[in-house]
C-alpha cells in the first residue's frame, strides 16, 4: 500500500509539472533574479553604472546600527504592525463571522462585494479620498458639525491615527476573505452540538469557533503585519511630520539619494527581522491552534 | 569573480529591452521634466509639433536625484532633459550629457551673459546646458492668513502659524532653507550646528512636507496653511492658473536662487529634434505665452523677459537690482555633502515623531 501511495504521489508530481511550471519560471524570472541582485547590490559601496569604482563592503548593514535613527524607526513601524493588524482583527474577524455564519444567499454577496470593493480602486485614489474625508473642513468634520449640537473640531489629517486608519481601511479585506474561509469550514454541528451541552454562547465561541478559525486569523495577521511594517505611500501622504517610518527611509534612499546599496541592506534587515518574529511566533500559534 | 559578470548581464540584459521598445521612435522627442513646468503644456506641445514634425513624449520626476537615476538606467531613451544647473556637473562628470552645438539654436545668442557663460553649464569651452528658467526657492503665503504680507523669513517661527507652515521635504533645500535663517552662505555652510537647532525649532510649527506644486496648492485652497517655502515659478502658476490667494514674499534675509537649463543625454536617437525643441522652450513667443496662460519663473532669455509687460512679476520685481542683491545662486554639491543633508534630515523627521 505505501509503495503504491509513493508511485502514484511521484507520477502526481510528473503530471503537474507543467500546472505547475509557469507559476515557478515566473517567480524565478521576476522575484528571484531581481531580489538577488538587490542582496548583490546591499553588500556594495557604490552602483556600477557609468563605470564608478566600487568594492564589497559591509558598510551598508553597519550603517543600520551605527545610528540610532533606523533601529527607532524600525520599532516604531513594528509598533505600526502590530497597531494596524490588532484593528483588522478587531474590525474583520466580527465582519467575517457574520458572512459566514448569519448571512445566507443574497445579502451575503452584497456584503462581500462592499468588502472587497477597496481592493478594486487604486491605492492611491484610496489614500486622497481619506485625506478629503479626515482633514479640517473635510467631510468628516463638516458632517459631525452638521449632525451635532455643539461645535467640535475634527482634523486627522497629517497625524498617527490618520496613517493607522488608511492603512486598516486597505488591509482588513485580508483578515476578512482569510477568516471568512475557515470560519465558513466549521460544521455548524459542532456549535449546536456545544450549545446543546449546556456550553454558553461566549464558551462555544472561545472553545470552539476561534480555535477552529485561528489558522485563518494567523494567516490574516501575517498577510497584513508583513506589507504595513514596510509602508511608506500611506505614513508620507497621511502622516503629515509624524509620517516617518522605517518604510518612508528605504524609500529616501532609492528615489532622493540614489543610494541603493543602503537602501537594499536597510530592506533585507527589514526582512531578517520580519522572519525571526514569524518564526518566533509559529511555534506559538501552531500550540494554540 | 562571477558575479560581476551576474550584473553586467543583468544590466545588459535590461538596457537591451528599453532599446527594443524604443528602436521605432526616429521622430519622438522625448523629454524629461518636472510635470506641470512649462514643456507638457497641451498648447506649447501642439505648437511645436505642428512646427517641426516632430512628437513630443513627456516623462516626469519628482526630484532632482529621481531624474538623474532615470537617464542612468535608461540610455537612449530620452533626447531632451531639464537639469537643475547645480546638478549639470554631476550629469556631465557621469557621462550622462553630451555637449551641445548651439549654433543649431538661433534664440540661444540672446540668451544673457551671465546666465550662458555659467562655470556650472560650460566646461572645457563646450555647452553642456542651455540655460532655461531660473528663479527662487523663497516664501509663499496664504492671502487669507495676512492683512500685509511679511518681510522677515523669522515669520515662519511665528507661534501664531503652528501647524499652519509648510516645507519642502527635501533635504538640500531645507538645509540651505536654514543657512539663509541663520544668516549664512548656503553654499558655504560654516555652523551646522546653528542650522539644525534653527530647523529643530521650526518642526513643531510644521504642518506637513510638500513634495510636489499640487501638494502646496491644495493646502491653500483648501485653508490649511499660512506660509511655507515655495518656488517663485509656482506660487505665481498658482496665482495665474489656478486664482489661488497666494503671494510670493523674498524675505529680506535672502533667499535660494535656481538656475534651470536643458540638456542632451548622451545616446539620444533625435539630437536635431531635441535641439529644435530646446530652441523652442528658449523662445520669447513661448514664454510670453507660458507666463500669461500659466505663470512661470524668469526665463534666460532677455528678449523673452524684455516681451513682458513693464509692470509683470517677473521683470519688474525679479529684475529689481535690489532682489538680485539678496539672492544667493546655488552651486554644485557634493555626494558626500548630500548625505550629510539627508542624515540631518532624517534625524530632524525622526525627533518630532
Amino acid at each position: 500500500m505505501a509503495v503504491e501511495g509513493a508511485v502514484a504521489s511521484r507520477s502526481g508530481l510528473r503530471s503537474a509539472l507543467p500546472l505547475l511550471a509557469p507559476a515557478y519560471l515566473w517567480l524565478t524570472v521576476a522575484i528571484f533574479l531581481p531580489l538577488s541582485a538587490m542582496v548583490f547590490f546591499s553588500f556594495m559601496t557604490d552602483l556600477p553604472l557609468a563605470g564608478k569604482p566600487w568594492a564589497f563592503t559591509l558598510g551598508n548593514y553597519a550603517a543600520f546600527f551605527s545610528q540610532s535613527l533606523y533601529l527607532t524607526l524600525l520599532l516604531a513601524s513594528l509598533r505600526l504592525g502590530l497597531e494596524v493588524t490588532l484593528w483588522c482583527v478587531v474590525i474583520g474577524y466580527p465582519a467575517a463571522y457574520v458572512l459566514a455564519k448569519v448571512l445566507k444567499g443574497r445579502s451575503r454577496e452584497a456584503i462581500f462585494l462592499l468588502v472587497i470593493l477597496p481592493f478594486w480602486s487604486n491605492g492611491l485614489v484610496r489614500i486622497f479620498s481619506w485625506a478629503m474625508v479626515l482633514r479640517e473642513g473635510g467631510i468628516l468634520d463638516t458632517a459631525a458639525n452638521a449632525v451635532l449640537p455643539f461645535k467640535i473640531n475634527i482634523d486627522l489629517m497629517y497625524s498617527y491615527p490618520a496613517v493607522i486608519i488608511g492603512l486598516v481601511h486597505s488591509y482588513v479585506p485580508y483578515m476578512v476573505l482569510t477568516c471568512y474561509l475557515t470560519l465558513q469550514a466549521i460544521d455548524d454541528s459542532l456549535i449546536e452540538a456545544g450549545r446543546s451541552l449546556g456550553a454558553s454562547r461566549l464558551q462555544v465561541l472561545r472553545r470552539v469557533i476561534i480555535p477552529l478559525s485561528l489558522p485563518g486569523l494567523v494567516a490574516g495577521a501575517a498577510l497584513i503585519f508583513v506589507p504595513v511594517v514596510g509602508s511608506f505611500m500611506e505614513p508620507r501622504i497621511l502622516g503629515g511630520r509624524t509620517g516617518t517610518f522605517y518604510g518612508t527611509v528605504i524609500e529616501d534612499q532609492f528615489v532622493a539619494v540614489f543610494n541603493w546599496p543602503l537602501g537594499a541592506a536597510l530592506s533585507f534587515i527589514l526582512l531578517a527581522v520580519v522572519l525571526v518574529i514569524l518564526a518566533i511566533a509559529s511555534p506559538v500559534l501552531k500550540r494554540a491552534a | 569573480m562571477r558575479m560581476p559578470r551576474l550584473t553586467v548581464l543583468l544590466t545588459a540584459t535590461a538596457v537591451f529591452t528599453t532599446a527594443l521598445t524604443l528602436a521605432a521612435s526616429a521622430a519622438e522627442v522625448h523629454v524629461l521634466n518636472w510635470k506641470g513646468y512649462g514643456a507638457d503644456e497641451p498648447w506649447a506641445v501642439e505648437a511645436f509639433e505642428k512646427a517641426t514634425g516632430n512628437k513630443v513624449v513627456n516623462d516626469f520626476f519628482n526630484s532632482e536625484q529621481e531624474m538623474l537615476t532615470k537617464i542612468r538606467t535608461n540610455p537612449g531613451l530620452y533626447d531632451v532633459v531639464m537639469i537643475n544647473a547645480a546638478f549639470n556637473d554631476q550629469a556631465m562628470a557621469e557621462k550622462l550629457i553630451q555637449p551641445i552645438d548651439t549654433s543649431k539654436l538661433p534664440n540661444y545668442v540672446d540668451i544673457s551673459k551671465d546666465k550662458a557663460g555659467s562655470p556650472m553649464l560650460d566646461h572645457d569651452g563646450k555647452v553642456y546646458g542651455v540655460p532655461w528658467v531660473w528663479g527662487l526657492t523663497a516664501l509663499a503665503i496664504n492671502d487669507k492668513s495676512f492683512d500685509k504680507p511679511p518681510t522677515s523669513i523669522a515669520e515662519m517661527w511665528n507661534p501664531a502659524h503652528k501647524g499652519r507652515v509648510i516645507i519642502r521635504d527635501d533635504a538640500v533645500e531645507a538645509v540651505q532653507f536654514g543657512a539663509i535663517a541663520t544668516g549664512q552662505n548656503i553654499n558655504d555652510i560654516k555652523d551646522m550646528n546653528a542650522v539644525k537647532a534653527k530647523l529643530t525649532s521650526l518642526m513643531p510649527q510644521i504642518k506637513t512636507f510638500w513634495s510636489s506644486e499640487n501638494d502646496w496648492n491644495q493646502m491653500v485652497a483648501s485653508n490649511q496653511i499660512d506660509i511655507g517655502t515655495y518656488w517663485s515659478g509656482s506660487a505665481d502658476r498658482a496665482k495665474t492658473h489656478f486664482k489661488l490667494p497666494v503671494s510670493l514674499v523674498i524675505p529680506q534675509e535672502g533667499a535660494v536662487a535656481w538656475l534651470d537649463a536643458f540638456s542632451i543625454p548622451v545616446g539620444s536617437k533625435n539630437v536635431a529634434g531635441a535641439e529644435a525643441f530646446i530652441n523652442y522652450m528658449i523662445d520669447p513667443k513661448f514664454y510670453v505665452e507660458w507666463v500669461t496662460k500659466v505663470g512661470a519663473p524668469v526665463s534666460a532669455n532677455t528678449k523673452a523677459v524684455e516681451a513682458l509687460p513693464q509692470d509683470a512679476f517677473n521683470r519688474k520685481v525679479m529684475g529689481d537690482p535690489a532682489v538680485a542683491k539678496r539672492i544667493q545662486f546655488q552651486a554644485p554639491i557634493t555626494d558626500a555633502q548630500r548625505e550629510a543633508y539627508l542624515a540631518l534630515w532624517q534625524q530632524l523627521k525622526v525627533d518630532v515623531k
